[in-house]
């Protein structure tokens, strides 16, 4: 394998990784800071001292999941140069503004609320110390806004001009405001929320069935998570349905691909499951919905969607003789899954909904279903990697769609030899890390009670 | 003068920014090495509330790099690879670390996130230290801008003196920021002592460093960047008699200068390059053949002047927040 599949793969490892913490960043942030405010606004002073606990409980989770946010994140920013140089250069006048504006608008602010927020508890009054956290889930979020102004850039060029062989930056508005934007960030800013309020609810539902003496305070969290995430389940169906109806007309080879679409169609079906020759350029045999596509595109039965074909002698027409196809069959298996996942979330939320609110007083009755619910832990997190496999594998073989190809972009004094190293190093150390984190954030949560004893807990 | 030197100027200012903050948080992490358990939760307390931000200073320092001199950075981040990867796996120990040793009250679990940190501070300096010097001394860059050579020409004995240079200044700008720091009356005098060994051998191999410089790079051609260095050298000296004095707070604002007059007579030393090619010295990498459009540079100063000064006034405010000393633990 040579450095350009080996700084692939090491790309995709990583940020996947690091994209592992960052929704519940945001997601749980904004759930902390909720529940301090809802702590700082409570009345008896029993009360006060579960809520209390209840904020520093998930506050610690939020913060074991900060730091391997932060270390990993790291590795992404040097990412860039190390192994995608000829990126850098060719990009850096418009990807480097919204990099160095994230660290300073958003990085900063984080940073030093956190230490803050973690270290002021009584060295600040209570609502300044609200507000720190609150502040802490203003810049994940603005930070997560810039990182996708730069990534949507790559999806989708605007403001910009060719000059002397480089990207150049003619309107940062027009970069701010490219619609790939919007779709991108309210999709993952959904996508955040559904994620941290299914691990509360999730921690909160084994809490329920495995800690006596904590399950009062943890049913009322887990109400209030079923809230949350069934708003962000709601918001991350409605805003990718929306964005995949932007698509079309942004980039439609990736629509295409992940819906298989080969030959232009008028209605377009949908397919279910096919089985797909991407090297003959069709399904060997598929299960479809008539005029499903066609409905979901254009709110119509009737209506023409592109087929790969097509797109694919267009692009040639465009850009010269050359292979403008992605990975279909990964990304339309890739789809199925975020899509599938989706609606499962929906469901849970929705009977873990039914069961906290209506069947609370007796809600020891679902302690075996309760005791299990962690092995559904992986699904918000499977759907975000399948989710980003689509957005950037079908952008393929286009690092900045119709402006550079990958293969251009990669380091060219990079050996094989050392991308191996290097990716073998970064994995490596993931896994352990991975191993470490989810060990301590297990033993905390198990060792952690929810009392008003005020010693006892945390 | 042009945008062109104004991000020079810029980017100086947030190395500088990065080497003085980052600098004694990545000192008290290698003054670890040694304490007991207990001594070693202290230190860790007074670095905990800032080290993060502290970091961002790096990470800023990059993405400015990239923003301003799109070049610089392909061109360093691509030539330092391996280093950077190493930096890299460090960073990552030492950050889950802080978060990670007070997670059980256990000294097998303590002791080995504490070897992270000391691992984990120790290796980014000496790393830095290299890198900068490696910018100054020239490396094998073509007339395409990319590196010609292998993870070994960055690994010579100048550059090894520069990483060794930066490890003992950090070290002793830390300890300096501990004695201000802790309330242990006894880790203090223990600290003083060493802080005046650490002063001294820091002044040994500065003046080694500057020697070396003056042999292994061009910094005679511009008499400033040396007048720079051999000031700095001075503070450092009084930074050591302060410390020897019992004026802790003196000496800190003095290795805090030392740091802040070395990152400038570097940069001064270098300029208008960003990185020097050994062979040819019409393909080193400039402030001009290196940078972004001159929108682009306009737009990010106007954020930068913004912003960088917010920055400073609300980190600040955090150091005063957290002004008290951190106490004793038995
Ligand atoms: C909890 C996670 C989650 C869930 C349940 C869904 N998604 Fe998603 N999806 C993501 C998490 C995600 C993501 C990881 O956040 C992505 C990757 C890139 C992006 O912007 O968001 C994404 C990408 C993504 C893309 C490609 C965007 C691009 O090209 O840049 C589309 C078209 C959709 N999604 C559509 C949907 C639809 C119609 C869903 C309906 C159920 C859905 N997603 C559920
Ligand atoms: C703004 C943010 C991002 C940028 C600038 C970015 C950029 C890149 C680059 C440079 C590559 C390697 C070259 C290539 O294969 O095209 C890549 C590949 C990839 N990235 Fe991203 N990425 C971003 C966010 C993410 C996130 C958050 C994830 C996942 C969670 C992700 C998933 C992937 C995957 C799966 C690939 C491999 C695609 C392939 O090579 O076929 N990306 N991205
Ligand atoms: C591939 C491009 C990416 C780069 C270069 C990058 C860079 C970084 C860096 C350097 C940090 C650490 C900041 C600190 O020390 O406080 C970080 C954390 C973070 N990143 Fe990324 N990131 C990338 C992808 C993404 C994406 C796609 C998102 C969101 C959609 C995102 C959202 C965040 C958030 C919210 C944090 C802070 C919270 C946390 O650490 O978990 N990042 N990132």
């Amino acid at each position: 394998m040579d450095a350009l599949i080996l700084s692939r793969l090491q790309f995709a490892i990583t940020t996947v990784y690091h994209f592992l913490f960052v929704p519940v960043t945001l997601g749980l942030s904004i759930f902390v800071a909720l529940l301090e405010t809802w702590y700082i606004n409570s009345g008896s002073y029993e009360e006060r001292i579960k809520l209390k606990k209840l904020v520093k409980f998930f506050g610690t989770i939020f913060l074991i999941n900060f730091a391997m946010g932060v270390v990993t994140g790291i590795v992404q920013e040097f990412h860039f140069g190390m192994n995608w140089s000829e990126y850098a250069r060719f990009m850096g006048d418009i990807f480097g503004a919204p990099l160095a504006l994230e660290a300073l608008t958003a990085f900063f602010i984080e940073s030093t609320f956190i230490g803050l927020w973690v270290f002021g508890w009584d060295k600040l009054s209570e609502k300044m110390h609200c507000l720190c956290i609150w502040i802490v889930a203003f810049g994940s979020n603005l930070s997560a806004f810039w990182i996708l102004v730069a990534n949507s850039f790559m999806q989708h060029p605007v403001g910009y001009e060719i000059q002397d062989g480089r990207a150049v930056m003619t309107s940062l508005l027009d970069l701010v405001t490219n619609h790939y934007v919007f779709g991108e960030y309210s999709h993952t800013f959904f996508a955040g929320i559904t994620t941290g309020g299914f691990l509360v609810i999730i921690v909160s539902a084994w809490k329920i069935a495995s800690d006596e003496v904590s399950r009062e305070m943890f049913l009322r969290t887990l109400r209030r998570a079923v809230l949350y995430t069934f708003v962000g389940v709601l918001g991350v169906m409605g805003s990718g349905h929306l964005h995949a109806q932007y698509l079309n007309e942004a980039n439609p080879m990736k629509l295409a691909s992940f819906e298989a679409l080969w030959e232009t169609e008028d209605p377009a079906p949908f397919a279910i499951c096919a089985d797909i020759n991407q090297e003959a350029g069709r399904n060997d045999s598929e299960i479809t919905i008539p005029y499903m596509f066609s409905f979901m595109v254009h709110n119509s039965f009737s209506g023409e969607i592109k087929g790969i074909n097509d797109l694919q002698k267009e692009a040639m027409e465009k850009y010269g003789s050359g292979y403008y196809i992605p990975d279909v069959r990964g990304m339309f298996w890739s789809f199925r899954i975020m899509v599938g996942v989706g609606g499962l979330l929906l469901f849970i939320v929705f009977v873990m909904g039914v069961i906290s609110f209506f069947f609370g007083e007796n809600i020891k009755k679902f302690s075996c279903c309760f005791k299990c619910m962690p092995v559904l832990l992986p699904l918000p997190f499977i759907a975000n990697s399948v989710g980003w496999y689509i957005a950037e594998a079908g952008r393929q073989p286009w690092i900045v769609v119709g402006l550079q190809k990958t293969s251009q972009a990669v380091s060219p004094n990079l050996s094989s030899g050392e991308v191996w190293l290097t990716l073998i190093g970064f994995t490596g150390i993931y896994l352990l890390l991975a191993v470490v984190a989810v060990f301590t954030a297990v033993m905390f949560i198990r060792r952690t009670k929810i009392t008003e004893e005020e010693k006892e807990g945390i | 003068m042009d945008l062109n030197i104004v991000w020079f100027i810029l980017i100086t200012v947030l190395f500088t920014g990065f080497f003085i903050l980052e600098g004694f948080d990545y000192g008290v992490g290698m003054l670890l090495l040694g304490r007991k358990e207990n001594e070693r939760t202290q230190f860790v307390r007074a670095i905990g509330p800032v080290w993060d931000a502290n970091e961002v200073w790096m990470i800023t320092a990059g993405g400015a790099a990239f923003a301003a001199f799109p070049h610089f950075y392909a061109t360093m981040f691509s030539t330092f690879y391996l280093a950077l990867f190493l930096m890299l796996l460090a960073l990552i120990l030492r950050g889950i670390a802080f978060e990670l040793r007070g997670k059980f009250q256990n000294h097998d679990w303590k002791l080995i996130w504490d070897g992270a940190i000391i691992f984990g501070s120790f290796v980014p300096a000496l790393l830095w230290g290299v890198a900068v010097a490696n910018l100054l001394k020239g490396l094998p860059i073509d007339s395409e801008m990319h590196y010609a050579g292998n993870f070994f020409n960055l690994l010579s004995p100048y550059t090894v003196l520069a990483g060794i240079f930066f490890v003992l200044l950090f070290a002793f700008h830390g300890a300096n920021f501990l004695i201000l720091k802790l309330a242990d009356e006894r880790m203090i005098l223990l600290l003083k002592r060493k802080a005046a060994v650490l002063g001294i051998a820091t002044w040994a191999v500065y003046l080694l460093f500057i020697v070396a410089s003056i042999f292994e790079t061009d910094v005679m051609s511009k008499m400033v960047g040396v007048l720079i260095f051999a000031s700095a050298l001075g503070v450092l000296l009084s930074s050591w008699q302060f410390a020897r004095a019992g004026r802790q707070k003196s000496a800190f604002v003095c290795t805090t200068v030392t740091i802040a007059m070395t990152t400038v007579g570097l940069f001064v030393a270098l300029f208008p390059r960003l990185m020097v090619s050994s062979l040819m010295p019409e393909w080193s990498l400039t402030i001009y053949n290196a940078a972004s459009t001159p929108g682009t540079l306009l737009i990010m100063t106007i954020a930068a002047v913004i912003l960088v000064p917010i920055v400073l006034l609300y980190q600040s405010w955090t150091y005063k927040i957290f002004k008290e000393r951190v106490a004793r633990i038995d």
